[in-house]
């Protein structure tokens, strides 16, 4: 399961290794901005702060 | 349901819940059939193994002017439909199409030292693609400048659409003026001249990257909602407390 580069091989991994960071660096982003997000919100929830639509749909009877 | 009640951002979020797993799903299996594939591809006849950056390069420059033409039909949303989730698709999708446009530019150079012989050359595609991400960072900060979300939105819009001429440049540039970057070779008139062994891993890399791109899209406009009502629920808490 070798795989034979050639010559030029330092140049294809580097380029692997780029898209891979490049990537990662995308997923983590989304993750991480989510995390923080939804940890706010949650703050904000538990501070009795609710918003426009939450409530006008606890009025309804 | 009909489609326009997806417009509502809440329900949105809740289609964006339920579709996000089956979309990340879609995406892992293409990946592990795309590196399969690229494993398994031959050596080009004049390129050598050094055809494998290409299964990287050319989804990254599709999904670098991708982004754009998406973010310029949102645009358009913001502009002339005033649709609420316009400006959402916009703001979340340039991030990801500038770190496409960067591993194009990346993989670019990196193919381009043992093709060619130099990291760069000022043609026209590869600086057109250079400003291309330029004018990404250049959305992006005017994003973070302007604290209104719907006013950041409608400038924000106005330099898209400025910028969107920029596509057809990259796409045509290598016709138009005489490139060191060859021309078209998958999509072309006439067909593609790629061989089947190599073409189809390219084009099974083209719809894993594609995919990534809309998981990572999807998500990042699920953010971009719970942001806005992070916002919302602050002011509301400034003014109670005013």
């Amino acid at each position: 399961m070798t795989m034979d580069l050639g010559p030029h091989a330092a140049f294809i991994v580097t380029a692997y290794a780029a898209a891979i960071v490049i990537v990662a660096g995308l997923i983590v982003w989304v993750i991480a901005d989510r995390r923080h997000l939804a940890r706010a919100l949650d703050e904000l929830d538990a501070q009795g702060i609710a918003r426009r639509s939450q409530g006008a749909s606890k009025e309804k009877p | 349901m009909p489609v326009i009640d997806y417009a509502n951002p809440s329900r949105f979020v809740a289609l964006a819940d339920r579709v996000l797993p089956w979309l990340m799903g879609a995406t892992l299996l293409a990946f592990a059939l795309g590196i399969w594939s690229a494993y398994l591809a031959p050596d080009d006849y004049q390129q050598g193994a050094t055809v494998k950056i290409m299964f990287i390069h050319v989804p990254a420059a599709w999904l670098g002017t991708f982004g754009w033409v998406l973010m310029s039909a949102a645009a358009l949303g913001t502009l002339v439909w005033r649709h609420p989730l316009a400006d959402v698709a916009a703001k979340a999708a340039a991030p990801i199409g500038a770190a496409f446009t960067l591993m194009c530019l990346v993989t670019g150079s990196l193919w381009g030292r043992p093709m060619w012989g130099t990291y760069w050359v000022w043609d026209a595609r590869l600086t057109s693609v250079l400003v291309l991400f330029i004018m990404y960072l250049g959305v992006i900060a005017l994003w973070r400048t302007i604290e209104e979300p719907a006013r950041a939105a409608k400038v924000v819009a106005v330099l898209t659409l400025v910028g969107a001429i920029n596509i057809p440049i990259i796409k045509f540039s290598v016709d138009w003026w005489n490139t060191l970057h060859q021309p078209a070779s998958v999509l072309r008139l006439g067909g593609s001249t790629i061989h089947p062994t190599i073409l189809l891993p390219l084009i099974t890399s083209l719809v894993a990257f594609t995919l990534l791109f809309l998981t990572l899209h999807l998500a990042a406009m699920r953010n971009e909602i719970m942001r806005r009502r992070v916002r919302t629920m602050l002011m509301m808490q400034a003014d109670a407390r005013a």
